[in-house]
């Protein structure tokens, strides 16, 4: 998706074409628990869930310019939100879940978002990246309320107040799957609408230049400031579906190198365009399950991938793709 | 009646008064010329008054109204607004954004977070008719960091006049642009302000265009102003002449032309 202004001029017709490719997409994603086995719809699932979080991350690196290192606190905290519902509220409604995850990490991003949107480039990345290593010892030391090392147990939950039947694999890869998929497309049309509305035409303002965005009457940490709790909002809400499919919430989710994941998904993508992180999220959540089946060293193939993209494609798969469509439609 | 008026206004950067003790007044509707040699304390001044730098003392009162203490954002909503020595764009986005940005922004339409901006028709009307009137009518959609420096100066000061400011400052809007893209640059700005009815204050070098397009100069000399008067009262001020103009210009003005200052 471009972010270019001719949006201000163009037609109902040019916007219908340029979103042809979401038919084709949305039916092979509806079709999928048909045509590939449990295990792959699993790992699709992990992607979308992981697509949510990307969205919301990139809310803030492409479209505000800031690159924060510490949504692992957003996405655990959504995740520990649910299991604390789970332990402490015998709480079994997955709406309540993202009802939870949405209000605790609003609150946490409005308190983490506070201190961060002060500052920007590395002062920003390290200030995230050390707020949520506090989150990460908290729940690491207070293992009798979290539960450790150990994590906390999460069940799978009712959707939409239907109690979870028969096999757990089954319910995952074919209820659950769809529950995130519905999730998944409200979140990413939110976020569509939100990058396109005046407030996201604000943001990528303050990303280009601070200076001028404040001298056009933008109140830039104010601006900052919410777009932060968006963005750890919805990676709340990635958090919280994520649980009941892993089973348990534990603490390296939180630590920063999670966090580190994130970055890696959204670059993968592209962080320049809109579709880029939901690629990135997809293709990585592949690479690293292969990658974990197929080698112990997983890591050292996983940081090669890094090292090769940033040197062959800086603007990550998304990007490469416009710049062949770009040679293709100009060679016809 | 004086739409701006700074009083004992100072600014001082360790040792160095940029702008040291300022009385410095802008009249409705009046196009002035603020000059003086680099490090006069022209851009300073500038600053302090548009919220960028606050003031070590002194007063900054605008249509009635002191506005010492206000944000930048605040002095914007009251009406002053500006361009920069060193441009300041929005470069990933295009042209035609960066002027509907100032219009949304005005409007106070940009806390808005479920509507599509496309869809303001209103506001893209009013867009491509500002960059129309300062000829980008074939770069609308072009993103505003692949222009040339020269487009640039001139999109910049189209970011601020979409603010509808009553006080637009306009810091060396032709600085780093051939000699040949000056004179039209400043044709488009000066119609476009004086149809609008906009009061400028012009920070600029070039000596050609401050007797051309201004009505009233003022001249900076550390930190302080030297002289106030018409073009031709400045020409005629031989303090200004040795203290800014120098020797080889004031050659240049027994001829009848009128020098370069400031390098």
């Amino acid at each position: 998706m471009s972010l270019d202004a001719a949006a201000g001029s163009r037609d109902v017709g040019s916007i219908v074409r340029s979103f042809a490719w979401i038919v084709p997409a949305a039916l092979l994603l509806l079709a999928a628990p048909f045509v590939i086995d449990p295990f792959q719809t699993l790992t699709l699932t992990y992607g979308l869930v992981a697509a949510i979080g990307a969205l919301g991350f990139n809310l803030l690196l492409g479209y505000t310019g800031l690159l924060s290192f510490g949504h692992s606190a957003f996405f655990g905290g959504g995740a520990y939100t649910v299991a604390f519902l789970v332990k402490y509220l015998k709480i079994a409604s997955m709406e309540l879940f993202l009802a939870g995850s949405v209000l605790a990490s609003a609150i946490l991003s409005v308190l983490f978002g506070y201190v961060c949107v002060r500052y920007t480039r590395i002062f920003f990345g390290i200030l995230t990246l050390s707020l949520s290593q506090v989150l990460w010892s908290l729940a690491f030391k207070f293992f009798w309320v979290t539960g450790g090392t150990d994590g906390l147990r999460v069940p799978t939950p009712k959707l939409l107040g239907a109690e979870p039947t028969g096999d757990k694999m089954d319910f995952l890869a074919h209820r659950y799957y769809y529950y995130v998929l519905a999730v998944f497309a409200v979140c990413a049309l939110l976020m569509w609408v939100v990058v396109n509305s005046p407030f996201g035409k604000a943001l990528q303002a303050i990303r280009d230049n601070e200076t001028r965005a404040e001298f056009i009457g933008i109140r830039i940490r104010r601006y900052r400031l919410i777009a932060f709790v968006i963005s750890g909002i919805f990676t709340g809400v990635a958090g919280a579906l994520w649980a009941p499919l892993n089973g348990l919430a534990s603490p390296d989710i939180l630590v920063w190198t999670f966090s580190g994941e994130i970055v890696f998904m959204t670059v993968l993508g592209g962080f320049r365009t809109f579709v880029g992180p939901i690629v990135g999220a997809v293709a990585f959540t592949y690479l690293k399950t292969y990658a974990v089946g197929f080698t112990v060293y997983w890591q050292l193939l996983l940081g090669t991938v890094l090292v090769v993209l940033v040197l062959a494609l800086p603007t990550g798969i998304m990007g490469a793709v416009g710049w062949l469509m770009s040679r293709w439609k100009k060679a016809s | 009646m004086d739409l701006l008026a700074t009083r004992a206004l100072a600014k001082s950067f360790g040792d160095n008064r940029a702008v040291d003790g300022i009385d410095f007044n802008v009249r409705q509707g009046e196009v002035l010329a603020l000059v003086g040699a680099n490090g006069a304390g022209k851009t300073t001044l500038v600053n302090l008054v548009s919220g960028l730098l606050r003031p070590d003392s002194g007063q900054i009162v605008f249509a009635g109204e002191d506005v010492t203490r206000q944000s930048s954002y605040e002095r914007i909503k009251t009406g002053i607004a500006r361009s920069f020595q060193i441009v300041n764009l929005f470069d990933q986005l295009s042209c035609a954004d960066n002027v509907a940005l100032s219009i949304f922004s005005r409007e106070g339409k940009t806390t808005k977070l479920t509507s599509l901006a496309s869809r303001d028709q209103g506001v893209w009307a009013e867009a491509h008719d500002v960059l129309r009137r300062f000829g980008f009518d074939r770069q609308m959609v072009v993103p505003a960091g692949t222009i040339s420096h020269g487009e640039r100066k001139l999109l910049d000061v189209a970011v601020a006049y979409a603010l509808r400011p009553k006080l637009l400052f306009l810091d060396e809007p032709t600085s780093g642009v051939s000699t040949r893209e000056k004179a039209p640059i400043m044709e488009i700005v000066s119609s476009i302000v004086r149809a609008g009815g906009i009061t400028v204050v012009i920070i600029e070098h070039d000596m050609d265009i401050v007797f051309r397009y201004s009505e009233r100069i003022v001249v900076m000399h550390q930190g302080s102003i030297l002289a106030d008067g018409t073009p031709d009262e400045i020409r005629r001020n031989d303090a200004v002449t040795t203290t800014l103009i120098g020797t080889l210009a004031a050659g240049e003005r027994a001829h009848g032309g009128a020098g370069h200052a400031g390098s």
